[in-house]
């Protein structure tokens, strides 16, 4: 139960998090220059964005519950176990950032969500 | 922004980057939480002793380290490729991630365990292979 809990806080904290970050990203503008005084400029510049800290604050909370969870289960079941944010992903890049995704991409979404069922079941 | 050569090259050299670095964090943090130990009570007191305990880990903050590297990179790729299509891709890192727990951390994976994340390379192969912008750039 408890090992439940935290990878659905896993997944959905550290989903949330990566579509806030990427909205945020989005409001920024693609990068072009990759000197590292610009760089710096750029991360500074990301940090300004309201989005960037809600991301990164549900990412913390993502870290914190995949430490937990680490801290008694094998990294090769709990990480490939997360790749069910895929589900999550693809729902929450629709509603949240009006992206099309295709029926092959949702197919490929679909056999993942397999593999991570395979994963869970090879535990018992 | 058009669909050109040097944007495909840029998004593969990133999302490369992606793949490497978070996995070696994955394990990193893996290897350091299992020295650190799981939290006995849930209470303030334990749970203050083990953050402390995770702060003066080594493995950790290596682990850390490495997984802010493929933060960078991934909010980099983010900012002209799609968050969906960056996502699959840089899930390669699903499959690596047990490679090196069963190398480095000498994890013992079932057979049907590599069939379950053989299935998830498979899906990433099928999800990652779209352009990598569906959204209009707004000018």
């Amino acid at each position: 139960m408890r090992e439940f809990l935290l990878l659905c806080v896993i997944v959905v904290a550290g989903t949330g998090g990566e579509l806030c970050v990427t909205r945020a990203m989005k409001q920024i503008g693609e990068v072009t220059d990759f000197r590292p005084a610009a760089l710096v400029r750029f991360i500074l510049k990301a940090l300004t964005v309201a989005w960037m800290w809600i991301g990164i604050a549900m990412m913390a909370v993502a870290f914190f519950a995949l430490l937990a969870a680490l801290s008694f289960e094998n990294v090769s079941f709990v990480v490939p176990v997360t790749a069910l944010s895929y589900a999550a992903g693809a729902v929450g890049a629709v509603l949240f950032l009006r992206e099309r995704i295709s029926v092959q991409r949702w197919i490929g979404v679909f056999i993942v969500c397999a593999g991570v069922t395979i994963v869970l079941l090879s535990k018992h | 922004m058009t669909d050109s050569p040097g944007l495909h090259f840029k998004t593969f050299l990133l999302i490369l980057m992606i793949v490497v670095f978070a996995p070696l964090g994955n394990v990193l943090l893996g290897k350091g939480m299992k020295t650190v130990g799981p939290a006995t009570h849930w209470g303030l007191a334990d749970l203050w002793s083990v953050f402390v305990r995770i702060c003066s880990s080594g493995y950790i903050w290596l682990g850390v380290a490495s997984l802010m590297t493929f933060f960078v990179a991934y909010m980099l790729v983010l900012t002209w490729a799609d968050y969906s299509y960056v996502q699959p891709a840089s899930s390669f890192s699903y499959a690596m991630v047990a490679l090196l727990g069963y190398l480095l951390l000498g994890e013992v994976i079932t057979p049907l365990r590599w069939l379950g994340i053989a299935m998830i390379c498979l899906g990433v192969l099928i999800v990652g292979h779209t352009p990598p912008r569906t959204t209009a750039v707004k000018i």
